[in-house]
């Protein structure tokens, strides 16, 4: 055997995307194709190191499965059935542009784009808003927005892009529902490195899979009951006194005073001195505390004052007030460890004891670092203190309906511990922290949206009040999919899990157009799968299509594709420029703003075309301003002109890549556009990374420095300080419209109710909706899904490496459940929620709670899709969950989404199942079963032996 | 004498399986490949790897550690599936101790893959010999590539450095340091093959709270005033009695 | 394990070839000591030509379990410690011994070539057939150390398995011969026939006690020492391979335990019990189309019973 291989010919770094990681590779090429693709170690995110799916696209590349080239479904042939034609791009150009400018020359809501695992949400944004639609959102909604809302409402900052547990320097790490998460190479290494320095590792999770598996210790949970214990977790920490009084005091509300008048229109809201309302969205710091020096009502942050966080006061008219930490105390009082065990399975001796241990680590291993700061009410501080206790949370708590408050409930117990942005806490990643909430706002009347106009306002934003919300003159919702209505008030992210019902069902009114982009919204995105299906082939009366036209821009022959009556073939992320942007969600790193780019290492198989070239062509087509000039010519040759040359506003100097602007690239967040950035991105391993001085890395919710920094580098308008909203005065507004006090627009008779329960200032903990709308001993069994580390969502089944490791599923039952229900392991089984049923096979396990039965999402297949053989193991063995998971919920006679009632993030785990053998006799295949699809013009034809050999097949 | 091996630390191997694949694409252009698939999109895909990473559950609920398992061969010192090779297309090289195949010599009889314990010889069905992992001797000694990257694929891609690579018999090497410091051992120890491959187990970080840790002077509940003090207008005794 | 068809066939193949020649060489011994009348050379000679059918035809089922059977030349290179190797010379030296034999015979070039004291003639071919007797045996003896030396392979790592393959190669043979004297040497079809079922017999007493050593064989290896935890309940849950791998094709016969017991009683049945009977009423041709049937079964059952320890690797998937 030789021991010197061949010459590498060429190695080229770009960043990957075999998901939203985007971990920095170096892609070597032998004779033009891929030999071999590894981590880039000079890449801040991965540091060298690169997963299984990273590994393996060589066989994304070459896969089967790719589009290569426009399709238009054939005449006469029904949407599903995948039958095309291939055209032109010039054919696919004009089909699109004739009908998106009908519609904006008429109506621009009747176009909606919604786009799913994607990460150019600054460039679809853009189009949308340009074309002067509302109807746009990302995936958020479907995925995690309860964990981005919920946490940026409380402490102006959110896990995964947004900020992470610094498992550097912390002593105890919590790990609460999280498989895998977005940020999954770093999390490992930091996970490991972690472990290896001592650190003590607890995870909650009603299954222990992988990261779970190292952890210390496994805390089992039964779904959706975090919330429980989350809050007899602080009921401890109060009850002991195991809370940083001094970070509660001087960097939270907690000892803010809240009016307690019940007849008051500003009930519940905090107390305000006279100081004058400086225009903005930021919170100003005009409230007050109660001295315990003085036992008076002093200004917050009065120089030598110190407020009492418990107690009961009275202002001198008489106003009985209280600090909201005694509100939270007051909250928690009847939470004890012994009525969560009830709910959560935990016993309470344990509950305590993680109380314990989080509360005395944070106190007793306090970190010091000799850093000096300045802090937002100009105090200096000689050093930077850490309660090295950190957590992470992703979809276990967001992807519940109670997920919002059970999350408001982390941040809080983590700004107890005093943890927020310290060292071995919580730490933010650029551009956040932001105000709470963020000054981005949505429009709140429909006239922003106008023929031929640009839209006026985001189409996402974040609702300080209800005056925020984006609904007309009687409260009905302006967007298709409802968002920012009183039915899911805060859903920034908007619901693109109900677009295509709504739209099938004209309520809030049927729409023209709809353009999808990288989501699997006929298979593993939607709930409700079969259905949906369905309604996406549906007609009315007069035979017309109940959604007219639904263009798919794809790189896979993806279950999606087969509805689309245009699709549109993407490149692959080695074939093209992307921008991880700073008006996006940038990687940044604990210690600065990082962005990153990809740059093409591949030509473009087939007549494949970047969707950013998509858009612009249209966008200028169209003639939206911002990719024409006046006179309505093509600004921007294509999409690396774009990114270079565009600027949010005419010499504002922002744009999508935050390095080397400025005319020679000296510059950096703000300056005038650079002819060379593309180069300069390509020389620095496609990364710009700003480290902040040390000073400006800590606390910098409060830290001054930091605050004009990001002000001076218009990161963000405001440079005052966000004080942690232990209290939610948001929330609480909309409670008083609900009482129908104040000024502002008030919630329609029917969702008042709504409304006034779940916009509690305080978290509470209440059971999932769907949970209360189940007769929980008919269907007893909650059903979740996770991540599995070497599949990404439903698009990896055509990676013949990454199938072997996961070609079908099953569903993983306690084995005792199992035994008491009859069923053996391997056993075909039948799982039925109140909405659907799925036939598929048990595995009997001891690593899952017994109330839970689990799956590996997004396994099962239609057959036919993604160029397997209708036969394959994903398409008769797998199988899919969402068949039994509703995306509605009865409602009276009406039926709302199954979604948080705050944020409407979709409640994938809340749906509650039993399980039964199949009868004897019965096939031994997955159910539904669809037609299978056959291939589509212009794939290649799939290999029966594949023994890839730099691209040769030897 | 050098012995190369890897040290796989269970105590941080998340199975995330990218040493699986890192190892496949490596090798299947490398001097090892092509590893073939079977049938890479159709029912039952199957395909030659030199690694695997396998998951078991041992206990019961609540008490249950999911183990995720990586294997590839061990090198073993006494390897029984070189002796049997009828071919001398398995051997083990005296100056690393890497065992590897011939692909020139081998006839494909599967002899070897019968002597080894371990299931760390797979077939390649298409080119007919047998293939397993070879410590990515074509990686490590190659002077053209940057030193950081001459390393086995699987090691430079474990995003938890969970696989370690050196020389066992080097005591002061960090495997053999990693070894001795946390208990690793080899695998089926009672056939003698002497894996050079060594696995370290789980450990775990407890924590223990002294009941008195809970109560302390600096208590913030004292400076609130747990019980706040009753207003003097208050009703006490003093209205009602005068003893 | 997998039982590979060529490895069955090869084994029970070159097994009778290898029983018939030295049944053949039994009879020419009888007659050198003047046990018995000399034989017409017709018989050895014909004889041998069976044998060395027998054994091409194993030779030839050899070829097709090698995955790069133009190479097979290079499996010679490794005698100092393969089995197989050694196989791989001893076959064809042995089918060169009884092709001499044969030869010598058909050609009645059987020159004296020494008397011994007690007035013993040494002929050619009484060289030649020790010489090839003593092949045939090395010849068992290495086929047979093919499995036994797999100490991992419990089933088969026992003297047991050595002794089985010489016993049930021989009692083949002799009952082919006897099938074979019938027609060419009846004078001797007793003699042989006697032979026949006391080897058949021995064989079934072997054979047995590998069996009843089997059943009460324990794994040295387990779970525990498969992955060093330290816990009496541990599960595979997934193997990392979920359509299979050569893992799961090569070591596992896929059959369920009842199966296997099935198989068990048939080739009891068929190898000995009713060759047995089939001998005594005369009936050899019938008993050793009988026995050759019960072979193949005994011995994919041979491969089948071997429980390989990395079968502990690859239990389930999910
Ligand atoms: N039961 C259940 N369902 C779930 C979840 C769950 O936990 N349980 N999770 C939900 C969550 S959090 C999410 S985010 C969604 C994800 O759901 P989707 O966003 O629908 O994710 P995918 O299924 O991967 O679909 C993405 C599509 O993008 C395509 N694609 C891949 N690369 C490219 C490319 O470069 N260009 C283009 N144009 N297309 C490309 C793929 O082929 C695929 O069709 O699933 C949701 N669904
Ligand atoms: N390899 C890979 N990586 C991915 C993805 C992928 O498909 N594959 N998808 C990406 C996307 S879009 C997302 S949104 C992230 C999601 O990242 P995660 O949130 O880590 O993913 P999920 O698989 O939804 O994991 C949810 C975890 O919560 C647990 N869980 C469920 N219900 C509860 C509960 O009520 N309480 C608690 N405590 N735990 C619960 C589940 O057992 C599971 O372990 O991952 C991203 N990363
Ligand atoms: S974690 Fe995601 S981005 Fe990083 S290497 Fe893996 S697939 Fe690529
Ligand atoms: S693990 Fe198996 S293949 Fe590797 S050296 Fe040991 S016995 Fe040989
Ligand atoms: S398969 Fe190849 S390497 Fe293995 S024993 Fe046979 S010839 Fe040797
Ligand atoms: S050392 Fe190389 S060949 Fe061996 S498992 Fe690792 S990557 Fe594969
Ligand atoms: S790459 Fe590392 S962490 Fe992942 S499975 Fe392999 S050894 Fe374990
Ligand atoms: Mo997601």
């Amino acid at each position: 055997m030789p021991t010197a291989s061949a010459p590498l010919r060429e190695v080229k770094k770009t960043t990957c995307y075999m998901c939203a990681c985007r971990c920095g590779i170096r892609v070597h090429l032998e004779d033009g194709k891929v030999r071999y693709i590894d981590g880039n170690p000079e890449h801040p995110l991965n540091q060298g190191v690169i997963c299984a799916k990273g590994s393996s696209g060589i066989m994304k590349q070459y896969s089967p499965a790719r589009l290569t080239r426009p399709l238009l479904r054939k005449p006469g042939a029904e949407r599903g059935e995948g039958a095309f034609e291939p055209i032109s791009w010039e054919q696919a150009f004009s089909i699109l542009a004739e009908r998106l400018a009908k519609i904006r020359a008429s109506d621009p809501k009747q176009f909606a784009l919604f786009t799913g695992r994607d990460q150019m949400q600054a460039l679809t944004g853009l189009f949308a808003r340009q074309f002067g639609t509302p109807n746009y959102a990302a995936h958020g909604g479907f995925c995690s927005v309860n964990m981005a809302a919920g946490m940026i409402y409380t402490i102006g900052g959110s896990f995964w892009e947004f900020g992470g547990p610094d498992l550097d320097r912390a002593k105890l790490f919590v790990m609460i529902g999280t498989a895998e998460d977005h940020h999954s190479n770093p999390l490992k290494i930091a996970l490991s490195k972690f472990k290896r320095n001592g650190g003590r590792f607890v995870s909650i999770n009603p299954v222990r899979t992988g990261y779970s598996a190292i952890a210390d210790e496994w805390v089992p949970i039964r779904p959706g009951t975090d919330g429980a214990l989350l809050l007899a977790i602080i009921h401890e920490i109060i009850a002991q006194g195991l809370y940083d009084r001094d970070f509660l005091v001087r960097y939270t509300n907690a000892g803010q005073l809240v009016n307690l008048d019940e007849r008051s229109d500003e009930f519940g809201m905090f107390l305000r001195t006279e100081v004058p309302e400086e225009e903005g969205c930021f919170d100003p710091q005009n409230k007050l505390w109660w001295d315990r020096a003085s036992n008076k009502p002093v200004i917050t942050h009065s120089e030598g004052c110190d407020p009492f966080l418990l107690g009961e006061f009275k202002l001198a008219d008489g106003t009985p007030v209280k600090p909201s930490f005694q509100l939270l105390a007051d909250r928690v009082k009847d939470y004890t460890p012994e009525w969560a065990e009830g709910l959560t399975g935990i016993p309470a001796a344990t509950i305590k004891r993680l109380a314990y241990e989080m509360g005395v680590t944070a106190r007793d291993q306090k970190i010091e670092l000799p850093i000096a700061w300045t802090d937002s009410w100009g105090k200096d501080h000689d050093t930077v203190t850490g309660n090295p206790v950190a957590f992470h949370a992703m979809r276990g708590l967001a992807a519940h309906s109670n997920g919002f408050h059970t999350i408001r409930a982390l941040a809080i117990l983590m700004s107890l511990l005093g943890t927020i942005d310290r060292p071995g806490g919580f730490r933010h990643k650029a551009p956040f922290p932001r105000p709470i909430p963020p000054c981005a706002k949505t429009p709140n009347t429909p006239l922003a949206v106008k023929p031929n106009s640009v839209l006026d306002g985001m189409a996402l934003g974040w609702p300080a009040e209800p005056d925020d919300l984006f609904v007309d003159e009687a409260g009905k919702p302006v967007r298709i999919d409802k968002a920012f209505s009183w039915e899911y008030p805060l859903s920034v992210h908007g619901l693109m899990h109900n677009v295509i019902t709504n739209a099938w069902r004209g309520d809030p009114y049927r729409i023209d157009t709809l353009l999808i982009f990288m989501a699997n919204m006929a298979w593993n995105s939607t709930m409700n799968t079969e259905q949906v299906r369905k309604m996406l082939n549906d007609k009315d009366e007069e035979g017309e299509y109940r959604i007219p036209f639904i263009a798919v821009c794809d790189a896979f022959q993806s279950e999606m594709t087969a509805f689309a009556d245009l699709v549109l073939p993407d490149t692959t992320y080695l074939e093209r420029h992307d921008v991880m942007s700073m008006l996006d969600r940038p990687i940044s790193e604990f210690d600065g703003p990082v962005d990153s780019v990809r740059i093409p290492v591949l030509a473009p198989t087939g007549e494949c075309k970047p969707f950013q070239e998509v858009l612009i062509e249209l966008g200028t087509r169209l003639k939206l301003p911002a990719f024409t000039t006046k006179e309505g010519a093509r600004k921007y040759r294509d999409y690396p002109d774009f990114i270079v040359n565009y600027e949010t506003e005419p010499g504002s100097g922002i744009g999508f890549l935050a390095g080397w602007r400025g005319r020679g690239g000296e510059k950096f967040m703000r300056g005038e556009p650079n002819p060379r950035q593309w180069e300069m991105y390509a020389q620095n391993n496609c990364v710009y990374h700003h480290e902040l001085p040390r000073s400006y890395q800590y606390m910098r919710n409060w830290n001054q420095g930091y605050l004009d920094w990001s002000q001076r580098n218009r990161i963000t308008r405001y440079a005052e300080p966000i004080l942690i909203h232990l209290y939610s005065e948001v929330l609480q507004k909309f409670r008083l419209a609900a009482q129908g006090k104040g000024i502002t627009r008030k919630p329609p008779e029917h969702l008042k109710q709504r409304i006034e329960t779940y916009f509690d200032p305080l978290p509470f903990y209440y059971e999932p909706l769907e949970v209360q709308a189940t007769d929980t001993r008919q269907y007893p069994l909650a059903a979740v899904t996770q991540r599995p580390m070497a599949m990404y969502h439903s698009w990896d089944s055509q990676n013949a490496w990454l199938r072997q490791i996961h070609a079908h599923n099953y569903l993983f039952v306690n084995a005792r459940t199992a035994r008491l229900a009859g069923i053996d392991d391997g056993d075909w089984i039948w799982v039925e929620s109140q909405w659907g049923k799925v036939r598929c096979m048990a595995r009997h396990s001891e690593a899952v709670e017994p109330g839970t039965v689990w799956t590996w999402n997004a396994i099962g297949k239609a057959a036919g899709a993604w160029n397997l053989t209708p036969d394959a193991n994903e398409a008769k063995l797998g199988f899919l969950l969402n068949h039994v998971i509703s995306e509605e919920l009865p409602a009276g006679q009406a039926r709302i989404s199954n979604s948080d009632p705050i944020t409407g993030q979709a409640a994938w785990y809340d749906v509650r199942v039993r399980i039964s053998k199949v009868s004897p006799g019965e096939t031994a295949e997955t159910s539904p079963q669809f037609e299978p699809l056959k291939p589509y013009p212009g794939q290649e034809e799939r290999k029966s032996l594949w023994a890839y050999m730099k691209g040769a097949v030897k | 004498m050098t012995q190369l091996a890897l040290v796989i630390d269970l105590n941080v191997c998340v199975g995330c399986h990218a040493c699986v694949t890192s190892c496949k694409e490596w090798n299947t252009s490398g001097s090892a490949g092509p590893l073939s698939d079977f049938n890479p999109y159709g029912a039952d895909p199957t395909g030659t790897f030199f690694n695997r990473v396998q998951t078991f559950e041992v206990g019961e609920f609540p008490n249950t550690e999911t183990v995720h398992f990586p294997k590839s061969c061990l090198h073993c010192e006494e390897p029984p599936c070189v002796p049997v090779c009828p071919t001398g297309a398995s051997y083990k090289r005296k100056e690393d101790g890497i065992v590897l195949v011939d692909y020139d010599k081998c006839i494909g009889c599967k002899y070897c893959s019968w002597a080894c314990p371990y299931g760390a010889r797979e077939i390649d069905e298409q080119q007919k010999v047998m293939k397993k992992c070879t410590l990515c001797v074509d990686r490590i000694y190659d002077l053209s590539l940057p030193e950081i990257d001459r390393k086995p694929a699987c090691v430079k891609a474990c995003p938890t450095s969970a696989r370690l690579f050196g020389d066992v018999h080097d005591p002061d090497s960090e495997v053999s340091q990693a070894i001795r410091e946390n208990g690793g051992y080899p695998l089926m120890p009672e056939w003698g093959t002497q894996p050079a491959n060594h696995y370290l187990p789980r450990r775990k970080t407890k924590l223990r709270i002294h009941e008195d840790e809970l109560v302390r002077a600096d208590n913030p509940l004292k400076i609130e005033g747990r019980l706040p003090k009753p207003a003097l207008s208050e009703p006490s005794l003093d209205d009602v009695t005068s003893w | 394990m997998h039982p590979a068809f060529s490895v069955v066939f090869l084994t029970t193949l070159i097994g009778a070839g290898q029983g018939l020649f030295l049944a053949l060489f039994t009879v020419e011994s009888y007659a050198a000591f003047g046990l018995l009348p000399g034989q017409d050379s017709r018989f050895y000679a014909l004889g041998s030509a069976v044998a060395l059918g027998f054994l091409v035809a194993g030779l030839v089922a050899s070829f097709f379990h090698l995955g790069r059977p133009e190479r097979a030349w290079r499996s010679a290179a490794k005698w100092r410690t393969s089995w197989l190797s050694r196989e791989v010379i001893v076959l064809p030296a042995f089918m060169g011994a009884v092709f001499l034999y044969g030869i010598a015979h058909h050609a009645g070039f059987n020159p004296l070539l020494a008397t011994l004291p007690s007035a013993v003639p040494v002929r050619l071919t009484f060289l030649l057939g020790m010489g090839g007797t003593l092949l045939a045996f090395a010849l068992f003896v290495c086929t047979a150390m093919i499995y036994a030396c797999l100490r991992f392979l419990q089933e088969w790592h026992t003297p047991l398995t050595v002794i089985n393959y010489i016993l049930l190669g021989g009692a083949s043979g002799f009952v082919l011969a006897t099938a074979l004297s019938a027609r060419w040497a009846p004078e001797v079809a007793g003699l042989l026939g006697g032979w026949a079922m006391i080897l058949t017999a021995l064989a079934c007493l072997g054979r047995a006690a590998s069996l009843l050593r089997n059943a009460r064989l324990k794994p040295k290896s387990s779970l525990r020492t498969a992955i060093g935890a330290r816990h009496p309940r541990i599960v595979q849950k997934a193997q990392g391979a979920m359509g299979g791998s050569f893992n799961t094709r090569e070591f596992f016969h896929g059959r369920t335990p009842g199966f296997l017991r099935q198989v068990k009683w048939i080739f009891l049945v068929l190898a000995f019990a009713l060759p047995l009977g089939l001998l005594a009423a005369g009936a050899a041709g019938a008993a050793f189309i009988v026995q050759y049937l019960g072979l193949l079964a005994e011995r994919w059952f041979f491969f089948a019973q071997a429980n390989h320890p990395q079968n502990l690797y690859y239990q389930g998937v999910s």
